[in-house]
Parts: C-alpha cells; structure tokens; sequence
C-alpha cells in the first residue's frame, strides 16, 4: 500500500469515525451497533427509490414535501425520526419502523439534514461513489 | 449525439411509391447506437438498417429513471435500438405518443418535457415546462399535449409540433398553505390527468378536492376553452383513471375510502361516490407506494382494481360501481393489469414485497401462477395483441419478457433501472 492510499484510508476511516460517534453520542447505549457499508448503500437506495416515490428521486418533492436540506436541516431531529419511524395520520406519510431501526432512522434523518442523498452531480454518481468506497474497503 | 440520417428525397419517394400500401410510418433509419451494446444486439440492428426502413407500429420507450435516459426498443425483435440521454429527473416518468407513431412526449418528474423522434433516435425538442410534474396526455386530435404539475399547481398545454405554450390552467389558490418559495400563492398539486373524447382533458385537484374538465373543442385560445369544475369530489384524490372507452373517469381519494365517478356521457349528474364505505372496520396495513390507477383492468363486466393497504385486489361491477368480490393476493397490489385479451390480470406489488408478481383468472378469480422475476418489478406492458408482457425489474437492471399464456421467461434485456414501458400503440388508445 503506498502512502496516498494510506491518508486516503485514513480520512475515509476518520470520517466515518465522527459520524458514527455522533449516532452514538446522540442515541446512547442502545445504537452501539455500527451500521456497515453495505447497510447503507441499501438505505441510500431505499430513501433515492422508495422514498423517492412521494417524495422526488432527487427529495425535490412529489405528492410528498421536500426533503432537501434546506428545507429540513432546521426542524429538530427528533421530529424527522419520529415522522420516519411512526409516519404522519391523516398524509400518506406511512410509518417505516417495521423496516428500518431506530439506529438507521437517525443514520437517514442526518443525511437528509446533510445532504447525504443527494449530489450535486446527479442522483447516480453519488451511488457509484459509494459503491467505489465500499471496494476500498474491502481491499 | 452523432445522427447521421440524411434524407435522399429522391430514393425516399420512390420507395413510398414501391410501397404505397403500407400505412406504417417510414423513414431512413438512423446508425446511431451506444458504446456498450453486444455483439448480437450491433448485428440485428445492421439487420435492420439495410433495410433502410423502420416502421414504428412495432415499437417502444422504456424510461431509464436512474439515468435520465430512455432506451428505444422494438418488440417484434424484443431488441433496444437505441438509447437517448439527457432527460433530467425521470423517477415516475411516463410518455405518450403522437398518433403518426413517430414522437415519444415524455414527461419528466422535474418539469422536463421532451419529444423524442424515434425514427431517428434523437431528442426532437425538449422544454422545462415547470418545476416538478406528474404525467401528461395527448388530444383526440393530437395537436395538443398537456402536464400535469405539481409546482406551480395546475396544467400546461403545449402544440405537439413546437411545443410552444397553448394555454396554462392554474390550479385552484389554497390559502391554508400560504405562499411558494417564489413568493406566489399556493396552487393545488394536479394529479390523474388524462385525454377525453372531443379534445378533453380532465384532471384533479390533490389539495382542494376537485375534478376539472378543460373542453378544447373549440379550439385552444384563451376564451374557446371551456372549464368545468366539480367540487368536493372526497379527501384528497392521487390517482384517477378513465375507462378505455372515454366514458367514466375515476379517481382514488387517499383521504377516505371509496372513489369518485365522473360519467362524461352525463356530466350534469355530477359526481358520484362509488365503493363508498369500503375498509370499512377493517385496519389498514402502511402504504409504503400508493397503487397506480392508470391500467385498471376492465374485463367484462368486472373492474379489476388494487385495494389501498390491503392484500387484495377488489373485483366492480361496472353496472352498478359496486364491490362484489375480492381477491387475496401476495401483497399490496401497484399495477393491476389485464391482458389485451381480458382472460387475465397481472398484479405488481408494493415495496417491500415487489419481487412478485401474480397472474389471475379474470373469469374465476383463480391464482394462475406467481412469478418472481427479481427485485422491484417495477411497470409491465403487454404487447398489442398481447402474446407477451414486458416487466421492468429496477433492481436487477432488466427487463423481462413474458409468454402470457404459458406465463414462462423468453428473454432479458439489459437496462439500467429500468421503470415505465410504453408501446406504441398507446397511440391510438383513449387515456393512454
């Protein structure tokens, strides 16, 4: 392995260190679990495809409201894990907790806040990018 | 994009006069088509091009939503052609076509509206009409073509030749939701739009509760065309369909059960609630993606249709709009479709258990067979007369072709993920 590679691991791993001590920080003891890159890119799908058909592909929007950051970075956490996990009564907002943890329901809500499912460079790139880091991984 | 067809007027007449009875569109075919296609796929196209002729009767667009991109397909070959890039946001995209069978108008998610020449593989014009929209249909005539949008709420009307704006409609103002980002009022989101005999469009209205007719038989000028607005039609309409003759418009309410019924031979009857109170007591199960009504099953005297949160399809009578039968299936029902034919439906389900699909009796309401064809079966279309159904599997990034009678695998195609299907004799059918 030579030395770029090396950082490049490294700051991935850093990464991905912070975002995981900030999953446990906020839910405590109960979501130690860490959630694996393969999860992920399943969640990353899921939210593009299944979310996406309310609520755009892109989370610009459908039937359902907008899901981009700017439109949900200020409306508190919990309020978007309780929407995902429990859905909304009198909307066709369902709820997803016999499908997803409470641990991946807080992985999503930051990501939406984040920005985390959508790229500037289209909606496919992002998930090819993934794809190439979850490779890097595995070597 | 490299196109190539360059017209010989000369040899293209004499060709017309040597074949003068065939009403099939004709037209050089194009050399264009993409880097990754297989050795057998580059040999049937030049197959296909020495002829030098391409009808388009036999022909398709399958959305590529990932993407943004559409494959050209011909289904007398189950091959793609050619495939066009560019089309923005085309998660829930769907197409109609011009009545000569030459141009796809496809209908982006955010606002894009494209018209694809597909004799010559290539964008013909392209527009971004608004900015997130839902579908659109095509004039008797087929001189008008209109969509359906989200943002701002209500419905463009193009000329299918330039599309260039012939009317826009504005959704009713809901006050309850204050202004729009751009600082406009609130307009309803317009869903369940189609065409309707003497060059109507109807639509509804998901915010505020409305079917609206917009009539351009007298032509498409501000003051000829005419608007009829029922009101209070149920909670929340997200889908509507019509019936393949034109006659009955119907649209599922999200926010109650039952249906509201529009007949177009009696439109002073006004609305009428049909499947009223039914689910009733009994406890829904989430809706995770809302079934589509386009492709309702009619057959016979029965209306095959997808109950909403419940493992059943709900088998009408279309005398009297009434529930008479239900039939268990493997889950929420998405698509209920029945073939050309009518002697059967094929069911796609909602996530997460839209790996299936299940094919029935339309006589017996027997279970025929369930098929798996692979993760998120998203869309299926049948070929006109209907030996064969074509499936989009997203996940898998295919698309499957289907004997219908012996319901067993002829063929996969590679696509990338791969959504709505659209034949070309969707042309010359009401609603479609």
């Amino acid at each position: 392995m030579n030395k770029l590679t090396l950082l490049i691991f490294l700051a991935v791993l850093s990464t991905q260190a912070s975002v995981l001590f900030s999953v446990t920080h906020a839910k405590g003891p109960d979501s130690v679990k860490v959630l694996t890159e393969v999860r992920k890119e399943q969640l990353i799908h899921m939210v593009k495809q299944d979310c996406g058909s309310c609520h755009g592909m892109s989370l610009k929007g459908g039937l359902g409201p907008t899901l981009l950051p700017e439109d949900v970075k200020d409306k508190p956490l919990l309020f978007l894990q309780n929407t995902i996990l429990y859905g909304r009564s009198g909307t066709a907002m369902p709820p997803w907790k016999i499908i997803l943890t409470e641990q991946e329901v807080l992985w999503i809500s930051q990501g939406l806040q984040r920005g985390t499912f959508i790229k500037k460079n289209g909606a496919n790139k992002q998930n090819n990018e993934q794809i190439a880091q979850g490779n890097d991984h595995e070597k | 994009m490299k196109n190539n067809t360059i017209f010989n007027f000369a040899t293209f007449s004499l060709k017309v006069t040597i074949s003068s009875l065939l009403i099939v569109t004709l037209a050089s075919c194009s050399q264009q088509f993409s880097q990754e296609k297989p050795p057998e796929l580059s040999a049937k196209i030049s197959k296909v091009q020495s002829t030098k002729l391409r009808a388009t009767g036999d022909m398709g667009v399958i959305i590529e939503r990932a993407t943004g991109q559409v494959k050209i397909i011909n289904h007398s070959d189950k091959a793609a052609l050619a495939e066009i890039s560019g089309l923005g946001d085309l998660s829930h995209a769907s197409i109609v076509f011009s009545r000569d069978q030459r141009y796809a108008f496809v209908f982006g998610r955010d606002g894009g509206l494209t018209k694809i020449d597909i004799l010559k593989d290539k964008v013909a014009k392209r527009v971004i009409q608004s900015g997130n929209s839902i579908g659109g249909a095509i004039s008797q005539d087929g001189k008008l073509v209109a969509v359906s949008n989200y943002t701002p709420g209500g419905v463009k009307v193009f000329n299918t030749e330039t599309l260039e704006l012939v009317a826009n409609i504005e959704a009713t103002v809901v006050p309850s939701k204050g202004m729009t980002k751009s600082g406009k009022p609130y307009r309803s989101k317009v869903v369940g739009l189609v065409d309707a005999p003497n060059n109507k469009f109807i639509f509804s209205l998901f915010d505020t509760h409305e079917i609206w007719i917009a009539d351009f038989s007298a032509g498409s000028a501000k003051d000829d065309i005419k608007i009829t607005k029922f009101t209070d039609i149920g909670s929340f309409p997200y889908d509507a369909l019509i019936s393949p003759d034109g006659r009955y418009y119907i649209a599922g309410l999200f926010g109650e059960d039952g249906m509201a019924l529009v007949d177009l031979w009696h439109v002073e009857k006004g609305v009428k609630r049909i499947l009223d109170g039914y689910g009733k007591g009994e406890k829904k199960l989430p809706v995770y993606k809302m079934p589509h009504l386009e492709g309702w099953a009619m057959a016979g005297d029965y209306a095959f249709v997808p109950a909403v949160g419940q493992h059943k399809v709900l088998v009408v009578s279309t005398k009297t709009w009434q529930h008479v039968a239900e039939i268990p299936a493997h889950s929420q029902p998405i698509f209920v479709m029945a073939q050309p034919d009518n002697r059967q439906i094929w069911v796609n389900f909602a996530f997460p258990d839209n790996n299936t699909i299940q094919i029935f009796n339309t006589e017996t309401f027997e279970l025929v067979k369930t098929l798996t064809p692979g993760p998120a079966v998203l869309h299926m279309e049948f070929t006109p007369r209907g030996e064969h159904v074509w499936l989009s599997v997203r996940d898998s990034n295919e698309v499957q072709v289907y004997d219908t009678q012996t319901q067993t695998l002829l063929k996969t195609l590679s696509m990338k993920s791969p959504s709505g299907i659209f034949f070309t004799n969707r042309a010359h059918q009401i609603g479609l």
